[in-house]
């Protein structure tokens, strides 16, 4: 198969993922709820007006088939409704809060991928001493903490007992935000030449991006060291050995490729867990991303936005894990060709 | 397979904490000083119980560890120790309840999937795709919003968001044991396809199951966790762990053991069933037994 045809092919099978999305939102939001003009009131309190009036707007007394045509015309739309809280329209909320969470996300991958196949390496090369007890330790660590846990106890440590990092936000406070051009401080920064806001924003990434990608790290570390050791037992490396090779050599060039090739395809797929764990992350560190925003539209019972949030962080990570895809078939021919 | 656990120290370590928190759980009321939700007030009328702890004892507010109140004191005075004790009967509730449903539910689908192939597989898997293309935290998030707040709830909401990874498994399972030669002999001797399903393909598909549950104990612990600390799940007041960090947030800067506490269990349970399983996955995995 070439791989056009590969990519013309896994772009239609986008087609029926995403009406399954939205058969699951629809579900959610439509028929889980006790009586969804409630909820989408903003629960019980609300002014008996405002229900009556939603079940209106929303075609909630027609069938549920019909229901279900009306809110897949909104989508079709973008139209995901009004954010209660903001009063603005939900769509408007998250896209100008996205960058926000985009460059957090980032760099906790640029964190996470170096530090966890690093990691990796060095545990499965000095397996069973001291450095690899360690490192799994850390690792084990890491996906047994809860993320808003481990958010709170080094904000209160690094940021208030010992304060080498600022506490909360993306700027220290009477700093202005970077001409937006991608709405990235870092890049923004970059871009119009402030030193003043680059290295406020990159200071007030530490804690947040460390925190986001601390599980990450953690999996990619345990992933790197096992397949790292399963690539070492193989022939191949056994030949490399015995034609002579350094053990650098072997380690770099003949294990270490192969056994990458797992851990890279997981850090794609890591990127809707740091989605998820942003919501929980960005409240703490008051980011104002559209975790942030989620988690606030929890706690105010802005129904509204959270199933926005719920479909359109569902068609970022569909569209995300299909570049992944996309990627991965390019650099590894085997894929296209062997894997269906 | 005892001699082998024993081999591995990470693993008994795992097992002492996860034994440790059962033992804690079942004998909560005797661990604890209070009960965390009722109090006994005794005046000139006699003893009376008063519902709703939280509400009073406000002279005993923030007060730091110390012997008397081992992990100290909360906004409303109640004694954070007993509140930990008494949250491990909820989180082992949570956790057991929804691995156990979203198992019974997966062995059931992916079962039948795997077994009877075609249709059923193809629609099956699909609807799998579509739930796993959500990032679980989320879908968790949304389930558990519409459904509105309450531990019964986020259960349940957990329960749909893990059901797909169950349902998976078992088919994967299904799909490589029933080309073994047992099945077939089975099958030439007149078992029908229920039997050989219950006899032969899950009863075989056992060791891998439950390294996945006793893994996912932990993962829905820290799931119900967050849930509860950005407001869906325990209602306010209740000795829930992740209700207690997010109550104790905004009291860090001055109250740190508020938040710290309910964590630091967190962790350790969480650490315990991953220890656990990963000792069960060593011993289960030849290939791994190196």
């Amino acid at each position: 198969m070439k791989t056009w045809e590969y990519i013309v092919r896994r772009l239609l099978l986008l087609i029926p993922v995403l009406i399954g999305v939205t058969i699951i939102t629809f579900v959610i939001s439509h028929v889980i709820p006790a009586d969804p003009a409630i909820a989408f009131a903003g629960g019980p309190k609300a002014q008996p007006e405002t229900i009556e009036r939603i079940r209106e707007e929303l075609h909630l007394n027609e069938p549920l088939l019909v229901q279900y045509f009306y809110y897949l015309n909104d989508l079709l739309h973008l139209n995901f409704g009004k954010s209660y809280l903001e009063s603005r329209p939900v769509l408007e909320s998250i896209t100008q809060y996205f960058p926000a969470t985009f460059e957090l996300t980032i760099f906790a991958m640029l964190i996470s991928v170096p530090l966890g196949i690093l990691g990796g390496i060095i545990s499965a090369i000095r397996r069973n001493k001291l450095s690899d007890h360690i490192t799994r330790i850390i690792a084990i660590l890491g996906y047994s903490m809860p993320i808003f846990w481990l958010a709170l106890m080094l904000q209160y440590l690094l940021a208030y007992q010992f304060p080498i990092l600022p506490l909360e936000g993306r700027l220290s406070i009477g700093l202005i935000a970077p001409q937006s051009i991608t709405g990235l401080y870092v890049i923004d920064s970059i871009l119009t030449g402030n030193i003043n806001t680059l290295s406020a924003s990159l200071y007030h990434l530490i804690l947040p991006s460390f925190t986001l990608g601390f599980a990450t790290m953690a999996l990619l570390l345990r992933m790197t060291r096992s397949s790292m050791l399963e690539v070492m037992g193989m022939d191949y490396v056994r030949t490399a050995r015995a034609k002579g090779l350094s053990e650098r050599v072997v380690i770099m060039k003949h294990a270490l490729r192969n056994a990458l090739i797992p851990t890279i395809t997981v850090s794609g797929l890591q990127f809707g867990a740091l989605l998820g764990g942003a919501v929980l992350t960005e409240s703490i560190f008051n980011w104002p991303g559209m975790g942030r925003f989620a988690a606030n539209a929890v706690m105010g019972l802005d129904f509204n936005s959270v199933m926005g949030f719920t479909i359109i962080v569902a068609i970022i990570y569909v569209i995300a894990n299909l570049i992944v895809d996309l990627l991965y078939a390019v650099i590894d021919p085997r894929v296209k060709l062997g894997g269906e | 397979m005892l001699h082998l656990f024993r081999r591995s120290l990470l693993s008994m370590i795992g097992l002492i904490l996860i034994l440790f928190i059962i033992f804690i759980a079942i004998f909560a009321p005797y661990l604890a000083i209070q009960h965390p939700t009722y109090v006994e007030v005794s005046t000139e009328q006699g003893t009376r119980r008063i519902e709703e702890r939280w509400d009073i004892n406000f002279q005993d507010k923030f007060i730091p560890p110390n012997s008397e109140h081992y992990f100290g004191t909360d906004d409303f005075g109640r004694d954070i120790y007993s509140m930990v004790i008494y949250g491990t009967q909820i989180s082992l509730k949570i956790c057991l309840m929804v691995v156990f449903s979203a198992t019974i539910i997966g062995i059931i689908l992916g079962g039948i999937a795997g077994y009877f192939g075609g249709k059923i597989d193809e629609i099956l898997m699909r609807v799998t795709d579509v739930f796993l293309s959500i990032p679980y935290l989320i879908l968790a998030i949304a389930v558990a919003a519409a459904l509105g707040r309450s531990i019964e709830n986020i259960m349940m909401a957990l329960v749909l968001v893990w059901w797909p990874q169950y349902a998976r498994l078992l088919r994967g399972q299904v799909l490589s044991i029933r080309e073994n030669q047992y099945v077939e002999a089975a099958r030439s001797i007149g078992a029908n396809n229920w039997r050989i399903l219950f006899r032969h393909v899950i009863p075989n598909s056992f060791a891998p199951l439950l390294v996945q549950i006793t893994l996912d104990l932990g993962a829905v612990l820290l799931v119900a966790a967050g849930l509860s600390f950005i407001g869906l799940g325990a209602p306010p007041g209740t000795a829930e762990w992740g209700l207690m960090i997010s109550s104790g947030r905004m009291h860090m800067f001055h109250s740190w053991w508020y938040a710290t506490f309910p964590g630091l269990a967190i962790v350790i349970t969480v650490l315990g069933f991953n220890l656990l399983g990963d000792g069960i996955r060593d011993i289960t995995d030849p290939k791994l037994r190196r």
